[in-house]
C-alpha cells in the first residue's frame, strides 16, 4: 500500500474521533436519542430532542396556540388557548410511548427513540391502554 | 482546448455511469448515508490529472445531473454538501506534503460524511443525528481508501497513454 506518513496520522485521528464519540454516546449519555415528536392531524410537524431544553410555540390558523416546554429531559405543555386545557394539566412526559394530547387543537406530542428496554415500555403502554378502554 | 472539452465530457459521463451503478447497488448497513462513493473516483482522477477547477466543475455537475436523473432535490442538497466539503478537504490535503492519493481520497470520504451530517443536523434540527457519526467516519475511511487505491491503480495503468492535455 502506498500510504504515506500523514495518511496514517489522518486515519488514526479519524478512528480516534469515531471511537471517542461512540464511547461518549454509549456511556455519558444513556438517554441519547429520546425525542418528542409533534403531530397535528396525524402529520408530523416537528421533532425535538429531550436532551436540549427549549420552548417551542405552535401556532396555526384554525388551531390556536400551544407552547411546549422541554426541560430536564421532560416535555410538558406550558400553555395553550384551548377551551379545556387538559394538555396543560397533564404531567410531564419523558418515557418512550408516553404522550400529551391536545384534542381541540388536534396536537399530539409523542415520545419516541431511546434504546434497549423500550420494548417493555411499549408493551406496558399497550397494556395500560387496554385496561383503560373497557372502563372508559 | 477542444480536446480538453471532450475529455471533460468523457469524465462527466464516467462520473454519471458510476453514480448510476452506485444507485443500483443495494448497499445498506442500517445507517443512512453509508455508500461507496464510486463517483468520487472520477472526481479524484480529474483532480490529479487536470486541476481543482476542472475537478470542482465536474463534481458540481455530476451532483446535479445524477440528482435529477436518479434522485430528487432533497438528495441533491445532501450530495452537494458532502461533495463540496469532501472536495475542499481533498484539494487542501493534496497541496500538503506527505499525503498520497489514497490518503487524500480517504480524507475526502471522511469529510463527505461530516458535511452531510452537518446539513442533516440543520435540516432535522435533531442533535440525536450525531449518533450516526462514528459509523459514518469509519465507513468514510474505508470507502475513501478503497476508491483512492483504485484511482492510484488507474493512474498507474494509464500513464503510458497520458489522459491529460
Amino acid at each position: 500500500m502506498g500510504l504515506k506518513k500523514n495518511d496514517k496520522y489522518f486515519m488514526i485521528l479519524s478512528l480516534t474521533a469515531a471511537a471517542s464519540l461512540f464511547l461518549w454516546q454509549r456511556y455519558a449519555k444513556p438517554q441519547e436519542g429520546v425525542m418528542a415528536v409533534v403531530e397535528r392531524n396525524g402529520e408530523i410537524i416537528g421533532h425535538y430532542s429531550l436532551d436540549d431544553g427549549q420552548r417551542i410555540v405552535f401556532e396555526e390558523e384554525g388551531y390556536g396556540r400551544n407552547v411546549l416546554m422541554i426541560r430536564d429531559g421532560k416535555a410538558y405543555m406550558e400553555e395553550a388557548d384551548c377551551p379545556d386545557k387538559l394538555c396543560v394539566k397533564q404531567k410531564p412526559v419523558e418515557k418512550y410511548g408516553e404522550s400529551i394530547i391536545c384534542l381541540p387543537h388536534r396536537l399530539v406530542i409523542r415520545i419516541t427513540g431511546g434504546e434497549a428496554g423500550d420494548t417493555d415500555a411499549v408493551v406496558g403502554a399497550l397494556k395500560l391502554s387496554d385496561e383503560i378502554k373497557p372502563s372508559g | 482546448m477542444k480536446r480538453k472539452t471532450a475529455k471533460m465530457g468523457l469524465f462527466l459521463a464516467f462520473a454519471l455511469i458510476l453514480s448510476y451503478v452506485e444507485s443500483l447497488i443495494p448497499f445498506y448497513f442500517g445507517v443512512p448515508g453509508i455508500k461507496l462513493g464510486l463517483a468520487n473516483l472520477a472526481v479524484i482522477l480529474a483532480l490529479y490529472q487536470y486541476g481543482w477547477k476542472e475537478a470542482l466543475l465536474l463534481n458540481v455537475m455530476r451532483v446535479f445531473l445524477s440528482g435529477f436523473l436518479f434522485g430528487n432535490l432533497f438528495m441533491i442538497m445532501y450530495s452537494l454538501a458532502g461533495a463540496l466539503s469532501s472536495f475542499f478537504m481533498m484539494n487542501l490535503l493534496k497541496g500538503i506534503k506527505g499525503y498520497s492519493l489514497a490518503g487524500v481520497s480517504m480524507a475526502g470520504g471522511v469529510f463527505h460524511n461530516i458535511g452531510q451530517i452537518v446539513v442533516a443536523y440543520f435540516v432535522t434540527k435533531t442533535a440525536g443525528i450525531i449518533f450516526y457519526l462514528p459509523a459514518l467516519l469509519i465507513s468514510g475511511i474505508l470507502t475513501g481508501l478503497l476508491i483512492g487505491l483504485l484511482a492510484e491503480e488507474i493512474i498507474r495503468h494509464t500513464r503510458k497513454e497520458p489522459m491529460g492535455e
